[in-house]
């Protein structure tokens, strides 16, 4: 029962849309209390990407397998990513972090695709790119949207759309891994949120694993980004690809995707998975129960559920 | 609460066997004869409760509190789609939400008449035994779960398994409504004044679907009836009543009910009854 909410500003303006998310997540927290993950989209940079990555799991809070790690050992794995991107001739201009396993970084790089860069990234132990675009930012750790919020300073993040997730653990462990969102790897700039459970999982990721792409965790929500990664890849658009997995996909589940310009939703057959949507003019805000649109419109307001089978594309 | 020793009282006849425990009634105890949370209220005394700040447990606590004090009409103000809000409420009563409600809104009620002036979500008056209902907006999905009486109106679309599991009572949507709309229904009746998404009436025991529009398809066990003239003028009134303007006439709409009938309700022994309603 996890919760999962996505809220896109139609006008082009930068809002507060780390603010808006925040709230929206707080109100549903009951849905799932595990970890809060958000994906966010600042206004894009001109010149080279954003990376967000982890290096160890949140050791302190972790319920897992996950142990806590020297410090020293982190720091020399940090000092391994830095050494590959150099290697593969990326270059940092920009780095922070606000937990000594998450970074953030701004880099330039030669080309547009960054799948070799991702994958030599990963080879480092223990470390998983959270995501890379040119707006994207995907941050999760263990705690509720306020906790994670005030721990990587999200109160004051603008942007124009976003995306996040409360989880409640059912298929996986209680870590950062297998946190929502999931960004698409190697595809820039795409996040997915998904609530339900996805029943041939293991058949499909079987496919997807001989077509080459990796998967980090076992968390049944993983396969959707990945599903979606593969589809566009293939040059399909975000609204065709979203329609053919209600067919491929199997199980109950409502998710939600985000790319660097559009927010789109899909429920299944079943409609067995809650959403409410509202649509306002410059505004649309989607979400597992109407109490975290609420909390962004405490006017009246006209919202609807989705009916099954239904996909919806949001642009900004 | 009676006693469990026997005693020399009336409604003695029934002999309960296995792990029932034999209950007697004690005339002289006033429980015997008023029903709980039942109180003597006064439709011309009115209150106002904000909900804003406080949560569904304390906001029906102000409820049942009012209720004592002999109110009759109670407004909700700035609900805020929280869950649970208005449930258990066996009164007669008005109540008026002035906006939306979230999951299990105005749940397990007997008496009360609800107007929500917003939407409601998931598996609103879910066990409603009597009583009206009016959602002036959208509902989510579960609308009149296990329904078992009184009447539960949509103005505008209600969601998927609409009357799922539903024993009695009405459903009226004055939009359209989602898949598996009446599944598994076992008694009362179903009126939808546009579209039905897929698999409507599956799995359906007993009552009857109206729709007026088209429903996508019929699910299992479900088939199209006949209308006769009587339920035609019962619609008619039905949907006047509720004052929906739905732009179909009452003779129009097409009539689906359970295509093999796994249960009689009845022709069955009052044992049995007891056993499916129970």
């Amino acid at each position: 029962m996890c919760g999962i909410a996505g809220v896109i500003n139609r006008s082009k303006k930068s809002v507060n849309v780390g603010e808006q998310m925040r709230l929206m997540l707080q109100g549903i927290k009951h849905r799932g209390p595990d970890s809060t993950g958000y994906a966010m989209y600042g206004t894009p940079l001109k010149t080279g990407f954003i990376l967000r990555f982890k290096i160890s799991e949140n050791a302190v809070q972790v319920k897992g397998s996950a142990k806590t790690e020297d410090p020293e050992v982190l720091i020399s794995r940090k000092k391994q990513v830095d050494a590959l991107m150099k290697e593969h001739g990326a270059k940092i201009t920009k780095q922070s972090n606000s937990t000594p396993y998450a970074f953030r970084y701004e880099f330039t790089y030669k080309n547009e695709n960054l799948e070799e860069l991702a994958k030599a990234i990963e080879t480092v132990e223990n470390t998983e790119i959270l995501s890379i675009g040119k707006g994207l930012e995907l941050i999760k750790d263990l705690g509720d949207a306020t906790v994670v919020s005030d721990q990587y300073g999200l109160g004051k993040f603008m942007g124009t759309h976003g995306i996040g997730h409360t989880r409640m653990a059912t298929e996986s462990d209680v870590d950062i891994k297998s946190a929502h969102p999931y960004w698409a790897f190697p595809y820039q700039d795409v996040a997915v949120v998904h609530n339900g459970q996805l029943t041939n999982y293991w058949g499909n990721r079987r496919i997807l694993e001989r077509n080459g792409y990796r998967f980090n965790s076992d968390c049944d929500s993983e396969i959707i980004a990945v599903y979606i990664a593969d589809k566009m890849s293939k040059g399909i658009e975000l609204e065709q690809a979203m329609n053919d997995s209600l067919d491929e996909l199997d199980g109950v589940f409502t998710y939600i995707v985000s790319t660097k310009n559009q927010l789109g939703m899909a429920k299944d057959h079943m409609a067995a998975k809650p959403m409410v949507i509202y649509e306002g003019k410059d505004i649309v805000a989607c979400a597992s129960e109407e109490v975290a649109i609420r909390n962004i419109f405490p006017h009246e307001i006209i919202t609807y559920d989705p009916y099954e089978a239904e996909v919806k594309v949001w642009q900004v | 609460m009676a006693g469990l020793e026997k005693k020399v009282t009336a409604f003695q006849d029934e002999n309960l066997s296995g792990r029932s425990q034999k209950l007697f009634f004690e005339v002289t105890e006033e429980e015997n004869f008023t029903y709980y949370g039942n109180h003597d209220v006064d439709f011309n005394k009115r209150i106002a409760i904000d909900c804003e700040g406080i949560d569904a447990k304390e906001l029906n606590q102000k409820v049942r509190d009012a209720l004592l004090k002999g109110y009759g009409s109670i407004v909700i103000k700035n609900p805020g789609a929280k869950h649970a809000l208005g449930v258990g409420i066996l009164n007669k009563l008005n109540l008026i939400f002035e906006g939306s409600l979230g999951y299990f809104g105005v749940g397990c009620i007997d008496g009360p008449t609800v107007r929500i002036n917003g939407r409601v979500g998931w598996s609103c008056a879910e066990n409603m035994m009597s009583g009206k209902v009016v959602v002036e907006k959208n509902a989510g999905s579960c609308f009149g779960a296990a329904l078992r009486g009184g009447d539960l109106i949509c103005k505008g679309d209600a969601g998927a398994r609409t009357g799922i599991d539903m024993k009695g009572g009405t459903i009226l949507v004055g939009g359209n409504a989602g898949a598996y709309t009446g599944f598994m229904m076992q008694r009362g009746r179903i009126i939808v004044c546009g579209n039905v998404s897929a698999n409507m009436g599956d799995s359906m025991y007993d009552g009857i679907i109206f729709v007026g529009g088209e429903p996508k398809s019929l699910g299992t066990d479900c088939i199209e009836g006949e209308m006769n003239d009587h339920e035609v003028r019962w619609l008619e009134q039905k949907i006047k009543n509720a004052e929906i303007d739905c732009g179909v006439p009452a003779s129009k709409f097409k009539k689906y009910v359970a295509g093999r009938m796994l249960w009689n309700y009845d022709n069955l022994e009052p044992a049995e009854k007891k056993g499916i309603l129970g």
